[in-house]
């Protein structure tokens, strides 16, 4: 941008301001989810996520020393012990009652149940009768209790091993990779018979192709889903490799058309000179020199793969071997719809591959979009 | 080595006709440029020789061979593009290289003939680069170079300076002239607009206009003694002046009449063209300043173009639509509206009748 | 492109036409031979590999990738090969020969591309045509049973209510925060870093953003403390919680900030470019003219890019017909928040009913027509 004389800093000032909100609340919900994965699964629940690095006030409840443990002493019965038993933690509070966990000091004395109740800052608490207690069950005990932030990486073992997520992981990439390689090539071909060979009907040809971008899927899923059943493709990997093929060539064809029809007139000319056939051309000079545009399609293709969810359903099976990410993500909501932990972290294993891939090739993603849209796509 | 033969060549898209029926012997090892007005045809031409355009009508001949229906590879040719059009993911050898590769020529055959093309222009320091390691002339020069290496009988340039900057493009026409000379046996046909590259390089130019011949010949014959008005006024700058004027006597010598004055010709001219009107040429550069009243055509000056070495006068003159050019050696100074008398020798003028035909051509 | 095709000619075009017919078996068969041997190979590969390795899914996923490329270009090589040895480009016929050859080697090109879009796209369309004139199975002809059931469902009829909202809103709000984004980040030092920031949630799944923003909207019983942001906001600001995504009507729109989030990076990397590709002499001419910087952006340079806001609309547009995913995660089409796409797939595998499935699908290729045509057209106007 030009910074013309007389650039006014307050304006400069409420433009950054405008960006950085802007920039936070785009990118706040995906650090939410983030920073909840790590987090410990009882603070999680009881915390918001933005308190993650602070001590967490948790209200508890442990169970005092049962009754026959007390010993005598000074002429009282005492039971004591320490409110977290092996673990360490601080009370900021306790009560005598589940609704008022926070109605005593630490360190102060309360009557509760004909005893009075100490809790120390570090746990420790006594209960002192006049005389000894009866009963089985030790007292109940209500505290509130101050806990160092505590991160873990738990939530990811349970997830991927314990929940299929490092299964779905696996099954996403087989359905993935053959889904984005196999529409590039055969685009390709027809891509430069579209730009550069002459043969009748091409531009109606064009069209059609163009039309067919928009074609929305659900129209494809039950004839196809039919055709499946019929021929005894079934669901399969090979049944979603081609309906993903299918579903991208479209679009394929016609960025990898934009593209190869830009390349310079004269360079194919002399190619041709030099003898070399329309095979030959396109191997050794329109490949090489299309990698932009079939890195950016490839791009789109993967990410696209990668997050369906809707052709997955329909085209694979329920099954352990065939459940892809998103279907497994929405198996869990489903089913685990309150454990964030679960979903955190389980969300983020399925966002993480793409959002590393659209880092790394933002440059192609950005062309392809370019190239797809600003010319009417 | 071979020539090309040109039998009533056309061209059309369509119902649209772009090339008129063109009849041209082209002899073998001659450099022969192709010249005229952007959309004139002489790219299409050109691209019919190579067999980058199909031929509508007629029939193109490379050496004996009836070329109309093989493909480019095998016509014998090679071309250099405007744009250079270097395959630009690969080096410069490879790109030399490429056409033998694709004909699956012995590695040791294209080693040395890269390296023989490589070492005429130059190139052999930068054989390893990519084309866009390369500087705008250096890139036209491994254009060139791969089309050395093709061996071919003709070789065909189209534009291929105009990509270039004005210096380039002196030092590198400079260059295809020695080539040519370099390759005696060399065809070569050149297309250009510019008509310097025209007459430096030509043994003989073709002036092309809508698609239909004007004149072939020498590069100072169509200087001297253009056909027509076309091509008067294409070649040369500032363009040929042309007034109307009417003969007054025929003959060996012809007599017109310019206005008031009269002038003799050493033209021929038919006894029945006696009283017609013609056209009337003078190069700018042919005329001179003569003492008041004395000269053939009188003008009024309206702008003056100091250019250090030449000084372009325009003059209005009576009665004429056009203003006259003067094209004046060294610095001369001349005030606005005043008049001036010019003049010019009779053997540097040139008649044309009604049609624009020269006379001298009839 | 298409203008080298019109002006060929009447002329040209009939007698192209005409040896476009006779080329027809030739091009049949050398596709169907080159596609022979370049699956058979690779089906034969592929037995010999199973038979020597030991069943892994992965390895053979990535044997069966690498057959696929490689049965894909056996065929192009392959087809190749064979037309040139068909009609060699050398010889006493070869005038006639290149002739075919080069009729013939497009539709070699082509095809594997034209006999997938055939079977995954051409032939659905109309095979739901037909369905929609069937019983649920597909076999029993119900004529226009199908839309006078839609024309008088409830559901449909909310679920295009808020297909209409849906259109409304989120095209309209992801241009605007695009073009604001744009605009704004265009004019700082750490613009691309921003740009980078917001365009992130396009790599992120619909299903995956709706599990990131169910965690915003979170709803915990009033009293407790509020893990979801929006509801922890809503409390420090003194209000009372709310259970966002079950509130009628405006849980639709609960639902659509997740798409706008979502779509807002594509349409400012798509602004951007437009805004950068305005002439610099235009915006200097306005500041001469003593323009501010607001009347700048909305007098000189949206004008100039409405071409494009056109596009990013329409592409939006069509994205919004089909969303799918969001709805089946955040609310499964409960509490008034059904739309076409989720209705339909939940006739297709709850209903069990590809008759009524295949008609809400139709509806919605029917509102996708208008901006096909659009597209076509605008697309034509490109390729002269």
């Amino acid at each position: 941008m030009s910074t013309a004389v007389g650039a006014r800093p307050a304006l400069v000032w409420a433009v950054n301001i405008s960006v950085l909100l802007l920039v936070a609340i785009w990118t706040i919900p995906t650090l939410g989810i983030l920073v909840s994965s790590f987090r410990d699964k009882d603070q999680l629940v009881v915390s918001g996520w933005w308190t993650a690095l602070t001590p967490s006030e948790q209200s508890m409840m442990a169970r005092a020393a049962p009754p026959d443990e007390a010993v005598q002493q000074h002429g009282q019965w005492v039971i004591s012990g320490n409110v977290f038993g092996e673990n360490t933690g601080r009370v900021s509070a306790f009560g005598t009652s589940i609704q008022r966990p926070g109605e005593f000091e630490p360190g102060t004395s309360a009557e509760m149940d004909g005893g009075m109740i100490t809790i120390e800052e570090n746990g420790d608490y006594s209960i002192t009768y006049p005389e000894q207690p009866e009963g089985r069950r030790g007292e109940r005990l209500f505290f509130t209790s101050v806990e160092p932030p505590k991160f873990t990486t738990a939530n990811y073992e349970t997830v991927l091993f314990s929940e299929g997520i490092g299964q779905s992981f696996i099954n996403t990439m087989t359905v993935t990779i053959p889904a984005t390689v196999i529409p590039i090539l055969i685009a390709a071909y027809a891509a430069y018979a579209l730009s550069w060979m002459e043969f009748p009907g091409r531009a109606l040809l064009l069209a059609t192709i163009v039309g067919l971008l928009v074609v929305p899927l659900q129209m494809a899923l039950i004839p196809l889903l039919r055709l499946y059943n019929d021929i005894g493709v079934g669901k399969s990997y090979i049944g979603i490799w081609l309906a993903h093929t299918g579903f991208g060539l479209p679009l394929a064809i016609y960025l990898l058309r934009n593209y190869i029809a830009g390349l310079p007139r004269e360079i194919i000319e002399s190619a041709k000179v030099d003898g070399a056939t329309d095979f030959d051309i396109f191997r050794k000079i329109i490949l090489p020199l299309s990698f932009p545009a079939l890195a950016s399609f490839a791009i789109f293709q993967f990410l696209w793969v990668w997050n369906d969810l809707l052709v997955a359903t329909v085209f694979l099976g329920n099954n352990e071997d065939q459940l892809v990410m998103t279907g497994r993500l929405r198996e869990l909501l489903g089913s685990r719809g309150g454990n964030w932990e679960i979903l955190t972290a389980s969300a983020f294993v399925a966002i993480i591959v793409p959002i590393v891939v659209f880092f790394a090739l933002q440059r192609y993603l950005v062309r392809g979009l370019l190239a797809g849209s600003v010319k009417g796509g | 080595m071979a020539g090309v033969l040109m039998k009533n060549i056309k061209k059309s898209y369509g119902t649209t006709a772009v090339i008129h029926g063109i009849n041209l012997e082209i002899r073998s090892g001659e450099f022969v440029v192709f010249v005229g007005p952007s959309g004139c045809g002489k790219s299409t031409l050109l691209r019919m020789i190579a067999g980058l355009e199909s031929i509508t009508g007629g029939d193109m001949y490379i050496g004996e061979e009836r070329v109309n229906d093989i493909p480019p590879s095998q016509r014998g040719i090679a071309m250099v593009f405007q744009s250079y059009a270097l395959y630009p993911h690969m080096s410069v050898y490879d790109n030399m290289a490429f056409g033998m590769k694709i004909a699956k020529a012995p590695k040791a055959d294209i080693e040395k003939r890269v390296r023989e093309a490589a070492e005429i222009l130059q190139l052999t320091p930068y054989l390893n680069r990519l084309p866009k390691a390369l500087s705008g002339g250096q890139r036209q020069r491994v254009a060139i170079g791969r089309a050395i290496v093709r061996n071919p009988k003709v070789f065909l340039f189209d534009e291929p300076l105009s990509n270039l900057d004005a210096a380039l493009r002196v030092a590198t026409r400079i260059e295809i002239a020695k080539l040519k000379e370099s390759m005696p046996d060399s065809t070569m046909i050149y297309v250009t607009h510019d008509q310097v590259e025209a007459m430096t390089l030509a043994d003989r130019i073709v002036v092309l206009s809508a698609g239909n011949v004007e004149q072939v010949g020498p590069p100072i014959e169509l200087y001297e003694r253009p056909a027509n008005l076309f091509v008067a006024q294409f070649i040369g700058s500032p363009a040929m002046n042309v007034q109307r004027a009417r003969i007054d006597q025929t003959g060996e010598k012809t007599t017109i009449r310019l206005g008031e004055r009269k002038a003799d010709l050493p033209i021929p001219s038919p006894a029945d063209m006696a009283g017609a009107e013609v056209h009337f040429g003078v190069r700018p550069e042919d005329l001179t300043v003569a003492s008041n009243g004395n000269g053939l055509i009188d003008g009024r000056v309206n702008i003056v173009e100091s250019l250090g070495e030449v000084t372009n006068v325009y003059l209005d003159v009576e009665n004429a639509p056009e203003p006259i050019v003067v094209k004046l050696p060294g610095v001369q100074r001349f005030n606005r509206g005043e008049i001036v008398s010019l003049a010019a020798a009779p053997d540097k003028m040139h008649l044309f009748n009604e049609k624009g035909r020269s006379l001298l051509h009839l | 492109m298409a203008v080298t095709h019109a002006t060929t000619g009447p002329a040209a075009n009939g007698t192209g036409f005409a040896s476009f017919l006779t080329t027809i078996p030739v091009t049949l068969a050398v596709m169907a031979i080159g596609l022979a041997v370049s699956i058979a190979g690779a089906v034969a590969v592929y037995a010999l590999l199973a038979f020597i390795l030991p069943d892994s899914r992965l390895l053979g996923a990535i044997v069966v990738m690498f057959l696929g490329v490689a049965a894909c270009f056996g065929y192009f090589w392959s087809s190749n090969k064979l037309l040139d040895t068909f009609y060699p480009a050398a010889g006493a016929n070869i005038a006639i020969n290149l002739t075919k050859a080069n009729a013939i080697r497009p539709w070699l090109f082509l095809g594997p591309a034209l006999i997938v879009l055939g079977i995954y796209l051409v032939y659905p369309v109309i095979n739901s045509i037909v369905l929609s004139f069937y019983g649920p199975t597909g076999e029993n002809w119900v004529g226009l049973y199908n839309y006078q059931w839609l024309a008088g469902d409830g559901a449909f009829r909310e679920s295009v209510r808020n297909n209409i909202l849906w259109l409304l809103v989120v095209p309209a709000a992801a241009t605007f925060f695009g073009l604001v984004a744009a605009a704004l980040t265009d004019r700082i030092s750490w613009g691309n870093l921003a740009k980078s920031l917001i365009f992130m949630p396009m790599a992120i799944s619909f299903i995956g953003a709706s599990v990131i923003w169910k965690f915003i909207y979170d709803y915990r019983p009033e009293g407790a403390e509020q893990i979801g942001l929006l509801n922890a906001i809503v409390t420090l600001l003194g209000g009372s919680p709310q259970a966002w995504i079950t509130v009628p009507f405006w849980n639709n729109f609960f639902l659509m900030v997740v798409l706008i989030w979502i779509q807002t990076g594509f349409a400012m990397v798509i602004l951007s470019a437009a805004l950068r590709g305005i002439p610099e002499e235009t915006i200097e001419a306005a500041v001469i003219d003593g323009a501010s910087p607001f009347q700048i952006f909305y007098k000189i340079k949206v004008p100039q890019i409405w071409g494009t806001i056109a596009v990013v609309w329409t592409t939006i547009t069509i994205l919004v017909l089909k969303v799918f995913d969001i709805v089946l995660a955040m609310t499964n089409g409960q509490w008034g928040t059904q739309v076409l796409a989720n209705y339909m797939f939940d006739w297709m595998f709850r209903g069990l009913d590809f008759g009524r499935a295949s008609t809400i699908a139709l509806v919605i290729m029917i509102m996708v027509v208008p901006i096909m045509i659009w597209n076509i057209r605008e697309a034509r106007k490109d390729m002269r």
